[in-house]
C-alpha cells in the first residue's frame, strides 16, 4: 500500500529528490530516504527513477467495465432565461474531446421552461441535448439537481461529465461525485485526452504556484468542474442538427431539504459578474476613494466589462463581495484584465493569473503585478486612465 | 447544540516559492497555518455555543504536526479535538478525505457540521459537500451569515452565489461551509492557549476508525496526480514609464487592438 521503495535497487542518482515537490525525499548515506508524512504519493519520483526502485501501488483497472462508459456530457446552467456562458465554452471543448474519442457530446439542460435553449447547444456542437424540465427545478437546490444529474448518469453511463466551476456547479458536482463514489477534479483550466483515452485534467494549486495533471483511472464517469472563460466557444453553426430528448425525473418536494426563502442580487444595474465577463476592470487600493471608481466604471462601460476590486476595497464596502477577485473572492480568467492600483499580492494573483492579457497600471515600478503583466504602465492611474478612456472612445467612434 | 468543525493545516501559500531550476515547490521554511476559511468556521461555532450552549468539537485529518491547528482552535474556544492521523490516511484525494472524516463524524452526535469554503492549498471546495452527502444531510455552501430559527431546529443562512446571495432555511443536522464575511475570527489569548493544553484530544488511526485500509489514503482515492509542473511562464511583458500619458494610452490601445482584445 502506498509508496514502496526498494533500497537495494536505488543507485543514489539523486534524480528523485529534485523531482519532488513536497520535500519528502532526502539523501541518506549513498541512497535516499522518504518522509512519508510529507509524501502525497504524486508519483513524480516513480517517473524519474531510472532504476525502478520506486513503486507506487495503485488499484487495478477493470478495462471491460470502463469501456461501457461513452460520451462527453456537459452540465449546462440556465440562468435568467439564458445559459451561463461557460455552457457554450464547455460544449466547444467537449466537442474537441469527443472527436478525439470518436464519441458524442451530450448537453444536460436542467431547469424550468428551458427547452428553448436546447437548439443553441446543438448549434454550438452538441449531438444531443437531454432536457429535464420541471417546476421543482426552477430554482437551484442541491438536492433536486443532484437527483436529476445522478438519475441521468446512472443508466446512461457517460465517460466524462463536465460542470462549470460556478457557485452552483461547485455545490452540485461534489454532491454527485460522493453519491456515485467518484473522483472529481476542481476548477480545471486544461482538459485533454491521452493515449489511453483517459481525461487529463489540469488545474492550478497552491494559489497558482503550481499546476497538477490529474487522472481518474479506475472509475467512470470522469468528472471535473471547469473554470469559466478559459476555453473559447466557436462560432455557432445554425445549420447543425441534433437530437433533443425530454426526460422526466420524479423529484418530490420532501426530497428537497433546503428552502430558498429569498434571493438578493448585489450586482447593481449595469454591473456584470466578474466571472463571466470577457473583460474585467479591477481596481485596488490605489484608487484611493470610492468616488474615484467612476473612472474604472466608465472604462468598463465602454468595453462591456465587469467592474472588480481587490480585497481591501471590497472590505471597505466600495464594491459588493461578488466583485472581489482573488483567493477569497472570485477566480476569473477573462480575455483582458485591467489591474488598476493593485500591488499584485499572491492572493490577488491566484484569482486572475490565468487571464489572457493583463494590463497593469501602478505608480510603483517594483509592484509584483508587473511580474505577470503583459502590458505594464508605471504611472499614476488618474493621469493615464482618462487618456486611455479618451483613446478607446476615439477608436470606437472610428469603427 | 452540538457542533463539529473541520479544520485543515495548510502552508501559507503566499510564502510558497518555486525553485527556478527544478520548477518544483520550495516548502522548507514555509510556515503552516490554520486554513483561513476554517478559522471562520471555528469562530462561528464558538459564537453559536456562546449563544445557545452546547459543545464544539474540532477535527482534522493530517500528519502529526497538524495537531497545531487543533490547539489553535481550542485556544480560540472549542471544547475538544480529534486528530485523525495515520500513514494509511496519506495520499487521500477529496473523496477519501471526505469519507475518512465522515466515518468519524458518523460515530458522533451533531446538529451542525461547519467546514471552510475551501482549503487554500488545493482550493477544491469539495470536501464539505462530499461529507454532507456521505452523512446524508443537507448542505449550504458559502455561508456569509448564519442564524438559528426561533424553534431551535432550523438554520437560516445567507449563501453567497454568483449574483449576490440567497437566504436558505434547512433543518438540522446540516453541513455549512464558511466564506468571507461570516465573522471576524478572534485571536487566541494567553488564557485560551493555557486552557487548550488541558482540553481533551483524541487520536484516531485507521484501526480505531474501523475502515478497511483499501478504502483509505492513496489506495482508496479515485483520482491520481500524474504530474505537477510550474505554470507556463509568461513571455516577459512590455513595461513602460508613463512620462507622456497620451502617448502611453495610444500605444496601449494599439497593442490591445492588435491582440484583438476588444
Ligand atoms: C487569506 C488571505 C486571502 C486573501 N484574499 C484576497 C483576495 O481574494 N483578493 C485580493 O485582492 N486580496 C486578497 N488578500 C489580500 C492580499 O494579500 C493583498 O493585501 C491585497 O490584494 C492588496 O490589495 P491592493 O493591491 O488593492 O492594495 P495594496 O497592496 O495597498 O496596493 C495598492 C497599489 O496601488 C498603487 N497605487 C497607489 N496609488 C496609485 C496611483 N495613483 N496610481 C497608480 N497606482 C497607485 C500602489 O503602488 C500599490 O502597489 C488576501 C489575504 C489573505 C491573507
Ligand atoms: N484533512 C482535512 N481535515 C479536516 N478537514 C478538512 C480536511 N481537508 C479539508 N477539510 C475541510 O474541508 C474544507 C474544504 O476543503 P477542500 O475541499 O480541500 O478545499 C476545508 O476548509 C476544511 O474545513
Amino acid at each position: 500500500m502506498g509508496l514502496i521503495f526498494d533500497r537495494d535497487k536505488c543507485t543514489g542518482c539523486m534524480l528523485c529528490p529534485k523531482s519532488c515537490n513536497f520535500g519528502a525525499i532526502e539523501k541518506d548515506d549513498d541512497k535516499v530516504k522518504f518522509d512519508l508524512d510529507k509524501c502525497v504519493l504524486c508519483g513524480s519520483c516513480e517517473e524519474v527513477c531510472p532504476a525502478d526502485a520506486i513503486f507506487i501501488e495503485r488499484q487495478i483497472i477493470d478495462k471491460e467495465a470502463i469501456a461501457q462508459y461513452k460520451d462527453v456530457w456537459i452540465v449546462c446552467e440556465p440562468h435568467d432565461g439564458r445559459l451561463r456562458s461557460f455552457s457554450y465554452e464547455l460544449v466547444t471543448k467537449g466537442r474537441e474531446l469527443a472527436d478525439k474519442l470518436g464519441e458524442k457530446v451530450v448537453a444536460l439542460l436542467i431547469g424550468h421552461e428551458v427547452e428553448g435553449l436546447a437548439e443553441s447547444l446543438i448549434h454550438q456542437g452538441a449531438d444531443k441535448v437531454l432536457v429535464v424540465d420541471d417546476k421543482i427545478l426552477a430554482e437551484y437546490t442541491t438536492d433536486a439537481y443532484t437527483i436529476a444529474v445522478v438519475s441521468l448518469i446512472t443508466p446512461r453511463k457517460p465517460a466524462i461529465v463536465l460542470y462549470g466551476a460556478t457557485s452552483n456547479g461547485r455545490d452540485l458536482a461534489p454532491r454527485v461525485a460522493a453519491r456515485l463514489q467518484l473522483g472529481l477534479t476542481a476548477d480545471c483550466t486544461g482538459l485533454d485526452i491521452d493515449d489511453e483515452r483517459q481525461l487529463v485534467q489540469t488545474r492550478p494549486a497552491f494559489g497558482g504556484n503550481i499546476m497538477a495533471e490529474i487522472l481518474c483511472p479506475y472509475t467512470r464517469p470522469q468528472m471535473a468542474t471547469v473554470r469559466p472563460n478559459v476555453f473559447k466557444p466557436t462560432e455557432r453553426d445554425t445549420s447543425r442538427t441534433g437530437e433533443i430528448e425530454k426526460v422526466e425525473i420524479k423529484i418530490s418536494p420532501v426530497q428537497i431539504r433546503t428552502r430558498v426563502m429569498e434571493k438578493v442580487s448585489e450586482i447593481t444595474e449595469g454591473m456584470i459578474s466578474v466571472e463571466e465577463a470577457d473583460i474585467v476592470v479591477c481596481s485596488g487600493r490605489g484608487i484611493k476613494e470610492p468616488a474615484n471608481l467612476e473612472l474604472p466604471r466608465e472604462l468598463a462601460k465602454l468595453l462591456d466589462a465587469a467592474v472588480g476590486g481587490s480585497r481591501p476595497i471590497v472590505d471597505l464596502g466600495w464594491l459588493p463581495p461578488t466583485q472581489q477577485v482573488g483567493q477569497s473572492g472570485r477566480t476569473v480568467s477573462p480575455k483582458l484584465y485591467f489591474a488598476l492600483g493593485i500591488s499584485g499580492a499572491i492572493q490577488h494573483c491566484a484569482g486572475m493569473g490565468t487571464s489572457e492579457i493583463i494590463v497593469a497600471i501602478n505608480k510603483d515600478p517594483d509592484a509584483p503585478i508587473f511580474g505577470i503583466a503583459d502590458y505594464g504602465i508605471v504611472g499614476d492611474i488618474f493621469a493615464i486612465l482618462p487618456e486611455i478612456i479618451a483613446e478607446i472612445k476615439r477608436v470606437q467612434a472610428e469603427r | 447544540m452540538k457542533i463539529i468543525v473541520l479544520v485543515k493545516q495548510v502552508p501559507e501559500v503566499a510564502d510558497v516559492k518555486v525553485n527556478p531550476e527544478t520548477g518544483t515547490l520550495i516548502r522548507d521554511g514555509v510556515p503552516s497555518i490554520l486554513n483561513p476559511f476554517d478559522e471562520l468556521a471555528v469562530e462561528e461555532a464558538i459564537r453559536l455555543k456562546e449563544k445557545y450552549e452546547g459543545e464544539v468539537t474540532v477535527i482534522t485529518m493530517g500528519p502529526p504536526q497538524a495537531v497545531d491547528v487543533l490547539y489553535k482552535a481550542m485556544a480560540m474556544g472549542t471544547d475538544k479535538a480529534i486528530h485523525m492521523t495515520d500513514r494509511i490516511f496519506a495520499g487521500a484525494d477529496t473523496w477519501v478525505t471526505a469519507l475518512t472524516l465522515a466515518e468519524q463524524i458518523k460515530k458522533m452526535e451533531y446538529d451542525i457540521v461547519i467546514c471552510g469554503k475551501q482549503a487554500i492549498d488545493g482550493d477544491t471546495a469539495q470536501v464539505g459537500p462530499e461529507i454532507a452527502e456521505i452523512l446524508r444531510i443537507p448542505q449550504i455552501c458559502y455561508v456569509r451569515k448564519l442564524e438559528i430559527d426561533d424553534n431551535g431546529k432550523h438554520v437560516i443562512a445567507h449563501r453567497e452565489n454568483d449574483e449576490g446571495y440567497e437566504v436558505i432555511r434547512a433543518k438540522m443536522p446540516v453541513l455549512l461551509t464558511a466564506t468571507k464575511g461570516l465573522n471576524e475570527p478572534r485571536l487566541p489569548n494567553i488564557m485560551g492557549i493555557m486552557k487548550a493544553k488541558k482540553k481533551p484530544l483524541e487520536v484516531v488511526t485507521a484501526a480505531t476508525l474501523g475502515v478497511e485500509e483499501d478504502r483509505l489514503g492513496l489506495k482508496g482515492s479515485p483520482t491520481t496526480v500524474r504530474k505537477v509542473f510550474p505554470p507556463p511562464k509568461k513571455a516577459g511583458g512590455i513595461i513602460v514609464e508613463a512620462d507622456d500619458p497620451k502617448e502611453v494610452a495610444k500605444k496601449l490601445v494599439e497593442f490591445l487592438l492588435q491582440k484583438g482584445a476588444f
